[in-house]
């Protein structure tokens, strides 16, 4: 048993499945052809032993190990803490125009960071690593706002990244 | 020829006397909830923009910010679908309620929980906001009277399934008439939906907040989350349609465009609307992108049925339009009876659907989600589309019922008129900054910009917006007065509705269908397919924090 149908309306059905597929295939074409996809790296961790050497992906956020760090490729990864109320470290020098790595990991709730003007928008799940590569363009300081409500000081939680010039970036760890 | 169901049999005074009490109280809930919660929105909105340094105070702002959450999202939506649905029940299928007692104890479940739940949430106890992720906790009242009002609302989903079964059995071929159709779905859909935030509330928040376990796995929470916090809006969104599809046309004086498309858009909605809420979780980690891509081409499909449903509510429009004299290509939209506060409401909603809708399509494309993930955006996106399409439909079924369920005429459907424009203009004048701030990088739900001062081009940047919007706040905030006291002063007044105005009529289909095919007139294939759709789309994902080894959270105040 078939259903009746106006053919003006049929028409509107073919230009819904129009747009639905051109949307996805946008979509579809930046994930595969740009790597555009979301921050999604499911790595667990032990959220109530980031201090410790032991555990769960223990040591990686060990205070001594916190910031910005650059390998033998010259690749940089910045580690952060995020805990009520602050991302520490509260102050990291990144270079302008350079892939960043962005490793992070929530010491107490749920938090999440952004900076504005950036696609650094990440959740910060107590128990996992949140990882994100963005890139600045801008020179500058950027603060990283905490978008996610994480207790009553939450409007509070903050950081500050400073985007310098290439040739003034020095990573304050060294080289690993 | 086809065969009007107004006309096909009377009810029983008794049932129509308990389908308005039902509709009544259920309603009298909402809309308290509602009158409860508007000021607290009005307020946040004066604290948040910094004005006003004597009203500061992060306690009291997250504590109304949670309140006007729950009350708004879940208390006024819940009890006006749950009193429309009765009320709908009764009048389309023109049969008795198979248990008032059973819908009462519905009724008593929810509220009891609402009041429960209200009390942490008042005093401060329970601010964790209306999404209470974990492992943040609020005290234990809050989470039971939380699900003690999900579980009140089954009796209601049931109440409405076993009504279309029951109607079915004694009017064996006959397609259930499409208003009903509609509701079931819906009651289909919540219960669908709500089995996840219920798992989570049961399994993982009660046995924390009570202190059965001293850790629980956030991640799993979110996700868990995830499956009821996109299909709820569409639960939300569900009666707005269908006072558009059966309701509008015949108050605007006209014929629903096509009543078989209605139905392939309300089992469309169903069956698209669950199983995709990872767009919820783009910016999280811990579900890899595989999973979030399957979901995204998901959450586009949903764009379908309400791009049907705005197509046959407009062509509805044009007929009564048409009917009414309205010439040429735009002539007749002048014609349109717009006096008609349910004709108003329907065109006003409609314009805020369009918008809202494309910020939808922002939020579902997950490259562009980044930009405004967790801004002030996502409470621009949300006000415009349940607190503006929505809300507003509610208003409009509100004046349609009222003289129906008290027998009272409606006081004055000019000031009725005035109050659906303000909430329209105030929608705007305060969505509008929203959107815009969260591009420009405003987060959202902090009480405060002070902190950001040490990016002081940044915040000088959101000033502008941060005025206009107290404008938008101050229009809706008297407007919903408005519409409080209409209703108030309606029932007072004592001035008994006329005939007409208590006449229950939904609108006919333009080819009134005698025969529908089985799928769009049953439930058993579309749960099957839901069943298969979940298992695809949630299965792997709920089952990975099972395999992963999360270590647990400990849980921490607020």
């Amino acid at each position: 048993m078939s259903i009746h149908i106006d053919p003006l309306e049929k028409r509107w059905i073919s230009v819904i499945g129009g747009i639905l597929i051109i949307t996805w295939a946008v979509i579809v074409y930046y994930a595969a052809v740009d790597d555009v996809s979301p921050p999604s790296n499911v790595e667990v961790i032990d959220s109530s032993k980031l201090h410790l050497a032991s555990g769960v992906g223990g040591g990686e956020f060990m205070e001594k190990n916190l910031g910005v760090k650059q390998d033998a490729q010259g690749n940089i990864t910045v580690t952060m803490v995020a805990a009520r109320y602050g991302f520490y470290p509260l102050h990291v020098d990144v270079p302008v125009n350079t892939p960043i790595k962005f490793r992070m990991a929530s010491f107490d709730v749920l938090h999440g960071v952004l900076a504005p003007f950036s696609n650094l928008n990440v959740m910060i799940v107590p128990g996992y690593v949140s990882e994100i590569t963005t890139n600045f363009t801008k020179e500058g300081d950027f603060p990283l706002i905490c978008h996610e409500y994480c207790g009553q000081g939450h409007a509070y939680m903050y950081g500050m990244i400073h985007i310098v010039p290439k040739d003034q970036f020095k990573p304050k760890m060294g080289v690993k | 020829m086809a065969i009007s169901q107004n006309t096909a049999n009377e009810i029983s005074t008794d049932t129509v006397n308990t389908g308005n009490k039902l509709a009544f109280w259920n309603f009298f809930v909402a809309f308290a909830a509602f009158a409860l919660a508007l000021p607290m929105g009005a307020y946040q909105v004066l604290e948040r923009s910094g004005l006003f340094p004597a009203i500061d105070n992060a306690a009291v702002y997250y504590a109304s910010t949670s309140s006007h959450g729950v009350l708004m999202a879940y208390v006024l939506s819940t009890f006006f679908i749950m009193g429309f649905g009765y009320h709908t029940a009764i009048h389309s299928l023109k049969m008795k309620l198979w248990s008032p007692k059973f819908a009462w104890t519905g009724f008593g479940v929810a509220t009891f929980g609402v009041a429960l739940a209200a009390v942490p949430l008042l005093t401060g106890n329970a601010s964790v906001l209306y999404t209470f992720y974990p492992p943040e906790m609020a005290h234990a009242t809050f989470y039971i009277g939380a699900a003690l009002l999900v579980v009140g609302s089954w009796f209601w989903a049931v109440d409405m399934i076993v009504q279309m079964v029951l109607w079915k059995k004694q009017n064996p071929g006959k397609p259930v008439p499409v208003i009903m159709f509609g509701t079931v779905m819906n009651a289909l859909l919540w219960l669908w939906t709500s089995a996840w935030v219920a798992s989570e509330v049961v399994f993982q928040l009660i046995p924390a907040a009570l202190g059965f376990n001293d850790t629980l796995d956030p991640g799993l929470a979110r996700t868990l989350f995830s499956g009821t916090l996109h299909a709820i809006v569409y639960f939300w969104l569900f009666p707005a349609y269908l006072v558009m599809y059966s309701i509008l046309p015949k108050e605007a004086g006209g014929k629903l465009f096509s009543d078989e498309m209605a139905r392939v858009a309300f089992v469309m909605l169903f069956i698209f609307s669950v199983p995709i809420g990872f767009h919820h979780l783009y910016m999280d980690p811990m579900q890899a992108d595989g999973w979030k891509l399957l979901h995204m081409f998901g959450t586009f499909l949903v764009a379908a049925p309400t791009l049907l449903t705005g197509f046959t509510v407009i062509a509805s429009m044009e007929i009564a339009g048409r009917l009414r004299g309205g010439k040429g290509l735009f002539g007749w939209i002048k014609a349109m009876d717009c006096k008609n506060p349910v004709v108003l409401a329907g065109c006003l909603s409609l314009l805020m659907l369009t918008v809202g809708g494309w910020g939808g399509v922002i939020n579902a494309s997950y490259a562009l989600d980044s930009l405004i993930h967790n801004t002030q955006w996502i409470p621009g996106h949300f006000h415009l589309i349940y607190g503006g399409t929505t809300v507003i439909m509610y208003f409009a079924a509100a004046y349609w019922l009222w003289p129906k369920i008290t027998g009272r005429h409606l006081f004055s459907p000019r000031m009725a008129r005035v109050q659906l424009w303000a909430w329209f203009i105030g929608m705007w004048v305060t969505t509008i900054p929203w959107h815009y701030l969260g591009i420009i990088g405003q987060p959202r739900r902090v009480d405060t910009l002070q902190a950001y001062q040490q990016a002081p081009e940044l915040v000088a940047s959101w000033d502008f917006s941060m005025l206009i919007m107290n404008a938008g706040a101050l229009t809706l905030l008297f407007s919903g007065l408005l519409f409080v006291y209409l209703l108030i002063r309606s029932t007072m007044s004592g001035r008994v509705a006329d005939g007409a105005e208590r006449e229950v009529e939904y609108a006919e289909a333009i080819h009134q269908p005698f025969k529908v095919p089985n799928l769009l007139n049953s439930l058993t294939f579309w749960n099957w397919a839901m069943f298969f759709y979940l298992i695809a789309s949630y299965g792997y994902p709920v089952l990975q924090f099972f395999l992963i080894g999360t270590p647990e959270s400990i849980l921490w105040g607020e």
